[in-house]
């Protein structure tokens, strides 16, 4: 059942919110040992959670829009009195003392929280195996990755351990998993959904959003979590667009510019690109126009992003230090305590992209690299901007290629960082871009199809996708 | 080539390493020079651009100063925020020794 089902059929009293949660509990319980999708369930507060909304609706009160829908957490969301981890050592056994907005928008609009999914420590990564807690594997063949950074929400969608699921996507860590494991996912505009609470890692970039089966489903919870909220001072004020507002709109007169620079990526598999051009001859029979657009800056948008991301990331991840909350390895002074707890919490990726950004950052180096970066960001939102000019909304692949095996991309970091070359330019822009499941490769793996949009585009945005599903 | 940056060199990541807190053996401190050399190279692409009179972008959004309303509100209880941490003591935070012992 997808999310739109299962909300109705508890507000209407038809089906029971505990049966519902009861039986993904099942399916987590048979098959998410060989998964490994989730850090931490919290199976018996779902069960409490959901006997609230089945009372709800017995005393005639609406639980929501998300009555009784299970949803996966990624573990980078705080949640109060449950671990958050962030795949990492250095928080192990934390218990958060607050909710991020966004769990609190999904209980007050009735849903059941099931648990929290495995991701790259700290959501650096493209494959889920930075996780200090061991990989999760892809659904659909379990020697392959599931994407990542949100490799466990993805996967949890993909196997139906939850219709619903959040990540985050700094640079592609929502729209890359969600293309490998054959899901739907989504990253907003920037601003558009509150970050409070989110565990940060590259804050001009962060952004939360939905994953889900159906693209009905990702627009149902985007805008369940959308919205201003005074916690988070990138928040946007004004009222959000509606992604629910695109689904049964259609693409009749939209203009749809396929992107050369995310066609024509380096390392994209001629699959990858194919499928994208199937989608887009999609588009055109149902009615859109559709021509080629470039997009000039965004061939250097992995450059950028590998300095800015690394650059916020060595100045988020300071606070670290072993003093208020997580890991703390003794040391003889206070210094000592310092390098000791971060060189025993941190993995290989984290101290990487710590260096990375601090090197970025430091005296000699930030005209250089991080000076310069900010100004490819310029050109990227100008480039994309003109190409609003002409276009409604954007097309381009999502990943480069379908799930890889585990261990392929490991050796090299800059290998792995190729993964979100088509990703990363909406991030940079902080415009928003969903990843629609588009055919699968030669081995039958699934591939995904990016929809791309202008800042608060959402609408139209999912105008496209709700096509593109329906073309399939 | 004028304006490039030098290779980065163990030196520089040693030095990095230094201020990010973060000790690294002598294995570790040539893989991890050799693949941040890589990152780096890749980055030549943007480093060669001529981008004078472009300005930089810090942030997607036209937010600035935002501000709300000067209203007192609850804070984190002092338990709650001591809760989690590794040593506490006198209802604060404790830590080792700050100030190295007079000579």
């Amino acid at each position: 059942m997808t999310a739109v089902e299962i909300a109705g059929a508890v507000r209407s009293g038809e089906h029971s919110a505990v049966e519902v949660v009861e039986e993904h509990l099942e399916r987590i319980a048979r098959r998410d040992g060989g998964v490994h999708a989730f850090l931490h369930l919290t199976a018996d507060a779902a069960l409490e959670r959901a006997a609230q909304v089945d009372e709800a609706v017995a005393a005639g009160i609406d639980p929501g829009p998300l009555a009784g829908v299970p949803v996966a957490l990624k573990d980078n969301l705080c949640t109060r009195g449950v671990p958050t981890t962030c795949a990492s050592r250095i928080l192990e056994g934390w218990r958060p003392p607050y909710d991020a907005t966004v769990v609190s928008r999904l209980a007050a609009a009735g849903a059941v929280a099931l648990g929290k999914t495995n991701l790259d420590e700290f959501a650096m990564g493209s494959s889920t195996e930075n996780s200090a807690f061991g990989p999760t594997r892809n659904p659909h063949d379990p020697t392959r990755v599931p994407g990542g950074s949100s490799g466990g929400s993805a996967a949890a969608v993909a196997a139906g351990f939850a219709p619903l699921a959040l990540g985050s996507d700094t640079g592609g860590s929502i729209r890359q998993p969600a293309a490998l494991c054959g899901v739907v996912g989504a990253k907003p505009t920037y601003g558009l959904v509150s970050r409070y609470g989110l565990i940060a890692f590259a804050s001009s970039l962060d952004q939360i959003g939905p994953f889900a089966e159906t693209v009905a489903d990702a627009a149902l919870l985007l805008d369940v979590i959308a919205g201003h909220d005074p916690a988070d001072s990138t928040s946007l004020p004004s009222a959000p667009p509606s992604a629910r507002a695109g689904l049964d709109r259609g693409v009749e007169g939209l203009r749809v510019g396929l992107v050369t620079e995310l066609t024509t990526a380096e390392g994209l598999d001629p699959q990858v690109v194919a499928r994208t051009r199937e989608a887009a001859d999609a588009l055109e029979a149902a009615g859109a126009k559709v021509d080629e657009v470039s997009v000039p800056a965004a061939v250097y948008g992995l450059s950028a992003y590998y300095l800015i991301a690394p650059a916020e990331a060595s100045s988020n991840l300071a606070r670290y230090d072993g003093v208020r909350y997580g890991l703390r390895a003794p040391g003889a002074d206070i210094t000592e305590m310092y390098v000791r707890t971060r060189t025993e919490g941190f993995g290989a990726e984290v101290k990487r992209r710590i260096m990375l950004g601090t090197y970025a950052l430091s005296a000699g180096y930030y005209d250089a690299y991080y000076g310069k970066a900010q100004k490819v960001r310029t050109r990227i939102l100008e480039d994309f901007d003109a190409a609003y000019q002409r276009f409604d909304a954007l097309l381009g692949p999502t990943a480069p290629g379908g799930a890889f095996a585990l261990g392929a991309k490991t050796t090299d970091p800059l290998t792995m960082y190729l993964n979100d070359v088509c990703t990363i330019p909406s991030n940079l822009a902080g415009h928003p871009a969903v990843s629609v499941p588009y055919g699968v490769d030669a081995g039958g793996l699934p591939l995904g199809v990016q929809v791309l949009a202008p800042a608060l585009g959402e609408t139209v945005m999912f105008q496209v996708a709700a096509t593109l599903e329906a073309s399939r | 080539m004028a304006g490039m940056a030098q290779r980065i060199t163990t030196a520089d990541v040693a030095h990095v390493a230094r201020l990010a807190r973060l000790a690294v053996t002598d294995e570790e401190l040539e893989r991890f020079t050799g693949q941040l050399a890589a990152v780096l190279d890749h980055a030549a692409d943007i480093e060669a651009l001529d981008l004078g009179g472009v300005p930089p972008t810090a942030h997607p959004l036209p937010l600035a100063n935002v501000l709300r309303e000067d209203v007192a509100r609850p804070g984190l209880p002092r338990e709650e925020a001591l809760a989690a941490a590794p040593a506490v003591e006198d209802d604060r935070f404790r830590v080792p020794r700050i100030l190295g012992e007079a000579p």
